[in-house]
């Protein structure tokens, strides 16, 4: 019945241990409890409930395609204003709030990490999901633009996933730094909200990225979320938006490396998160 | 393969602790300007040692566990005893994962479940149904395992009729039975728990107690509890482990180890009264003494159910005096009643020279119930006058660690707790 002949866990001082993966698998419904705790949470005591994860990217779109598209004219690559915001607003928003959620996560979890061992890499990342969630539900609007704009999206659409896989680990590893960076040092929790603050106007999101000017392109692909959001509007509007390779590239390998970095260093300060926090 | 399931080695977890400063935390601005300082010392005197950050004073190590060692065996119920800050929080923690020893190794076989505090996750804006599966996945259970027990836990529990309520509209009791609830139906094959059934109260702990005993007796599951509840360490754990200041001092069959951690917190100067001093004053006779001690007359304030209680009572005489009697009135604190009232010459008459005295009342082992106890001194004149009339007194502590009886733990209702002879007769048939 008891199957002790299984593997002996040992506990060392700085001992890396392969456990940790295995151990991720083992807690793999943790992630689903906390990011399904979360959307509930959030929720809980409001009059229109999940409607506002609808509500807040649709205001952004329509402020950003008054300003953008119809005051300073700016042009549209083609398509409906509004789809060539949304389609921005959608990884942004996702980005932006992965990253105040995540950053604020460990130090929210506070007495699950003091109290009791699981991988703390579940935490951050279950906010990531929680706040895809979201990113799934603003969606419905994009469709709905679609239709009402009588879009019809190029076969470049089916390389969507790929694109928001790189949004995920773009949130992912800007979250592992912050969260962990947060544990130690509290300056973070105000640094934050002028990163989304400041990154919604710096990121294209109310304008097309064709509008930069081309000797400066290189340096504003340092902005991983340029990447992203240039990915997106060239998969779903099609047509003559196109895609700034080296910078494309450069925003994608500055993803991979914020992330390994990012889940590298959180391990690393990981075991002392019940210490300090 | 051995039945050891546990095998802590040399075990050690360093803090380091900072004064002056009332954050918890590290502001980003003084680790910054704390480097830019040791820069520019760098700078200015370039051949300094490098050694100049750890020379900080408001810098301090501790060691809360140090050199700890010892092996648990499959089914052990371990108790931990010690007293505050003496590192047994830290050794569940240790075992738990939850922190990172600095020196030492663990081994250990089997799931581990650890229990520091209960409803760990619980979220008040939740429903209690919804906290029962979330506090399960934290405690690491399975979808499935929740769903199999969930009935179990809610009967357990007693809050079927609450269960799509928020449990921020719980009341406290209602919250700590459902948390225990989950926690009480945890299969892993070992089970840490701290402190917590302190909470919750009295007739749910015994239930939880009963719920603990059973796994472990039952499924030959092993588990380490931390109590400072000693009746419930003596009653459920078979072995104990007795830490102080982050060491083992003893460990061995857990009333032993519960006698001596008593033994040495009666040992403890706190209790020693003012030397020298008299409690009581009057023309014809001294009080320099009145405590509660053992059968060699040394100080003790704690008993357990099977010690003896006595009481020594030291005054000094000044002249003869006829009809002298030296007594104690007993009370229970709990609800102020006298239990007794007893003389030194009940049994023989006493003719007393003048001079320094000490006698030692004794009152029989088994009689009396746990509780706390307060001895009144009654010093007289037989129907004369009261020489002190219950202005000294001590209070005392009793505890119940064998338990009354040999099968069940139950409870016992009465003033007292004696233990009675029953024989039965040859001829069978009463």
């Amino acid at each position: 019945m008891n199957d002790l002949s299984q593997k002996e866990l040992i506990i060392e001082a700085g001992r890396t241990e392969g456990q940790y993966w295995r151990d991720l698998y083992r807690y793999r419904e943790l992630f689903y409890f906390l990011s399904w705790r979360d959307i509930l949470v959030r929720y809980k005591q409001t009059v229109i409930g999940i409607a506002w994860a609808v509500i807040r990217p649709f205001l952004t779109m329509v402020v950003f395609t008054i300003v953008f598209g119809k005051l300073a004219k700016l042009p549209s690559d083609g398509a409906p204003y509004p789809i060539l915001v949304f389609s921005a607003v959608l990884p942004w928003q996702f980005f932006a709030n992965a990253l105040s959620e995540t950053s604020n996560s460990l130090i929210g979890n506070a007495n699950l990490i003091s109290k009791i061992y699981f991988p703390r890499l579940i935490i951050p990342a279950s906010s990531v999901i929680t706040s895809f969630v979201d990113f799934l539900i603003s969606a419905i609007i994009l469709v709905a633009l679609i239709i009402w704009y009588q879009f019809v999206p190029g076969w470049r659409i089916v390389t969507l996933p790929f694109f928001v896989a790189i949004a995920f680990a773009a949130s992912m590893g800007c979250g592992l730094w912050l969260a962990a960076l947060n544990v130690k040092y509290r300056d973070f929790r105000y640094i934050i909200p002028f990163i989304v603050q400041f990154g919604l106007f710096i990121s294209p999101v109310g304008f097309s990225s064709s509008i930069v000017p081309g000797k400066w392109r290189m340096l504003y692909s340092l902005n991983p979320m340029v990447g992203v959001i240039d990915g997106f509007r060239w998969a779903i509007i099609g047509g003559q938006t196109l895609i700034y390779w080296p910078g494309f590239l450069v925003s994608l390998s500055l993803v991979v490396i914020l992330l390994i970095t990012g889940i590298r260093y959180f391990r690393k300060t990981e075991k002392t998160f019940a210490d300090v926090i | 393969m051995s039945d050891t399931v546990i095998k802590v080695e040399n075990l050690g977890k360093k803090y380091v602790i900072r004064h002056q400063q009332n954050q918890r935390y590290t502001a980003l601005r003084d680790v910054l300007t704390n480097k830019a300082i040791s820069l520019g010392k760098k700078l200015l005197h370039p051949f300094a040692l490098c050694s100049m950050p750890f020379a900080d004073s408001s810098r301090e190590e501790f060691w809360a566990l140090k050199d700890v060692s010892f092996e648990v065996k499959q089914g052990d119920r371990i108790g931990i005893i010690g007293r505050n800050g003496a590192g047994k929080t830290t050794l569940l923690k240790l075992l738990s994962r939850i922190t990172e020893p600095t020196t030492g190794r663990i081994a250990i076989k089997g799931r581990v479940a650890s229990l520091l505090e209960v409803g760990t996750g619980f979220h008040p804006e939740l429903t209690g149904r919804e906290n029962i599966f979330l506090n399960g996945a934290i405690l690491g259970m399975t979808k499935n395992e929740i769903k199999r027990k969930f009935d179990e836990i809610v009967e357990f529990a007693e809050i079927e009729k609450f269960l799509d309520t928020p449990v921020k509209r719980y009341s406290s009791g209602m919250y700590v039975r459902l948390a225990f609830a989950v926690a009480a139906h945890l299969e892993p094959e070992i089970l840490l728990v701290d402190e917590v059934l302190a909470v919750g109260d009295a007739a749910f702990q015994k239930k939880c107690l009963g719920k603990m005993e059973n796994v472990s007796t039952r499924e030959g599951r092993t588990v380490l509890f931390v109590s400072h509840n000693m009746p419930s360490i003596g009653n459920l754990c078979g072995q104990a482990i007795q830490l102080s200041d982050g060491k083992v001092s003893i460990t061995g069959r857990a009333i032993d180890v519960v006698h001596h951690y008593m033994a040495e917190f009666n040992g403890d100067e706190e209790f020693l009264p003012p030397s020298g001093s008299l409690l009581a004053q009057d023309e014809e006779l001294d009080v320099t003494l009145f405590h509660g001690c053992d059968a060699q007359g040394l100080r003790k304030k704690f008993f357990t159910t099977s010690d003896k209680v006595s009481f020594k009572i030291g005054y000094r005489l000044k002249q003869h005096l006829q009809g002298l009697r030296v007594g104690l009135d007993f009370l229970s604190v709990s609800d102020g009643e006298v239990i007794f009232r007893s003389f030194d010459d009940d049994m023989i008459p006493r003719q007393r020279a003048p001079g320094p005295k000490e006698v030692i009342c004794s009152i029989p082992s088994h009689l009396l119930k746990p509780g706390v106890y307060l001895a009144r001194l009654q010093i007289g004149v037989h129907n004369v006058r009261w020489i002190v009339n219950g202005s000294v007194s001590e209070k005392i502590t009793v505890e119940l660690i064998d338990g009354v009886n040999k099968l069940y733990g139950d409870y016992r209702p009465g003033k007292i707790m004696p233990r009675t002879e029953w024989i039965y007769l040859e001829s069978g048939r009463v």
